[in-house]
């Protein structure tokens, strides 16, 4: 599997054949892929950061907002670990070793939304005069 | 080695033959396995951060900090909500291409390009702990934020503002001597000699990262 269509392509243009002699098959000698993909991954996350910008630029509120600040960010990110971070081109295995436990994090964040909403009605009821 | 390519199968079929056999479980350098358990483990610890933060923003009485407003810069007598930390993501979204681009050239075994593009790497960090200092200065001395007060609202902001952007900018300080060791490296044919340049890839991976941790931060701290 390491060899795929796209690294092979990635591969042709090179004037270094011997780069790939020296391992014993492409995995040996880990990710290439081309120069052209991570440039347009970085011009989307630029696009992308702008987007984010323009959220807070022309002062959107409320549910709006708050989706489209999560959307961009969910975009960039995913665009960051899937081709910055190779994670696209890796065994499934590596995946759900690293990206299933963070999910485990949306417990913790659930219960603390509810400490802090119960913290807020605390104070109000008690301490806010 | 156990892992040759035709031995493999895609899909839950090679995850659980990936898993169950006695042998290297993932196909990858071993740096490169650490590198991306390393990271997870961060993943938690600024999550940790970042909850924490919704939990005191939540819980307290007292009106947040307008960030539009705080972080803003006036140029030229025009006056740009959040330009310092829109200026700050771009330098670090360029240092991630630039530093993907060091990884293809690392192994096309290019070493002067892949050492001139981890150089650029490091000197736009550099640059983005630079802004950094200016913004914390900025906060500390002109408006008087201080981790247990400021004048702007609640008294929560300074201590989640303090430790969240704190913590990001030692790991992003971090990657700069990081990759500029590996980039001396490269220059002097260390993994010409190794016969490897998969540790450019692995210190990539820790710079991707510090990026990736940036985006979660400017959505949930700087624009919410």
């Amino acid at each position: 599997m390491a060899v795929r269509q796209h690294d092979i392509e990635a591969d042709a243009p090179l004037d270094h054949p011997s780069a790939h002699a020296a391992g014993h098959g492409a995995h040996a000698e880990g990710q290439q892929h081309p120069i052209k993909l991570y440039l347009w991954i970085w011009l989307l996350l630029f696009v992308f950061s702008a987007f984010s910008y323009m959220v807070d630029y022309f002062q959107l509120q409320g549910a709006l907002r708050w989706t489209l600040i999560i959307v961009f960010m969910l975009i960039k990110a995913s665009f960051i670990v899937a081709i910055f971070m190779h994670m696209a081109w890796e065994r499934l295995a590596l995946k759900l070793a690293i990206l299933v436990p963070p999910l485990t994090l949306l417990i913790l964040i659930g219960l603390m939304a509810i400490e802090g909403d119960y913290t807020f009605l605390t104070r109000l009821a008690s301490f806010v005069k | 080695m156990s892992h040759e390519p035709a031995t493999l199968e895609p899909g839950f079929r090679g995850v659980t033959a990936d898993w169950s056999a006695d042998k290297q479980a993932f196909p990858v350098p071993w740096g490169k396995a650490m590198m991306w358990i390393f990271l997870l483990s961060d993943t938690f610890i600024f999550s940790c951060f970042l909850t924490s933060y919704m939990n005191v923003r939540m819980s307290t009485t007292d009106p947040w900090p307008n960030t539009a407003e705080v972080f803003a810069l006036t140029v030229a007598g025009h006056h740009i909500p959040l330009l310092l930390i829109a200026i700050m993501t771009m330098v670090l979204i360029t240092s991630s291409g630039t530093m993907a681009m060091a990884v293809n050239f690392g192994y096309r075994r290019d070493r002067k390009r892949t050492a001139q593009l981890m150089f650029a790497t490091a000197a736009l960090g550099l640059c983005f702990v630079g802004m950094q200092a200016f913004e914390w200065t900025k906060l500390i001395v002109d408006e008087g934020v201080r981790p247990w007060g400021n004048p702007m609202g609640a008294a929560q902001f300074g201590s989640s503002f303090f430790m969240i952007t704190g913590f990001h900018g030692m790991h992003v300080t971090g990657g700069v001597i990081y990759l500029s060791v590996v980039a001396w490296r490269v220059l002097s044919g260390f993994y010409d000699r190794k016969g490897t340049y998969e540790t450019v890839e692995v210190a990539g991976l820790y710079w991707h990262f510090v990026d990736l941790v940036w985006v979660f931060i400017f959505a949930f701290f700087y624009l919410w």
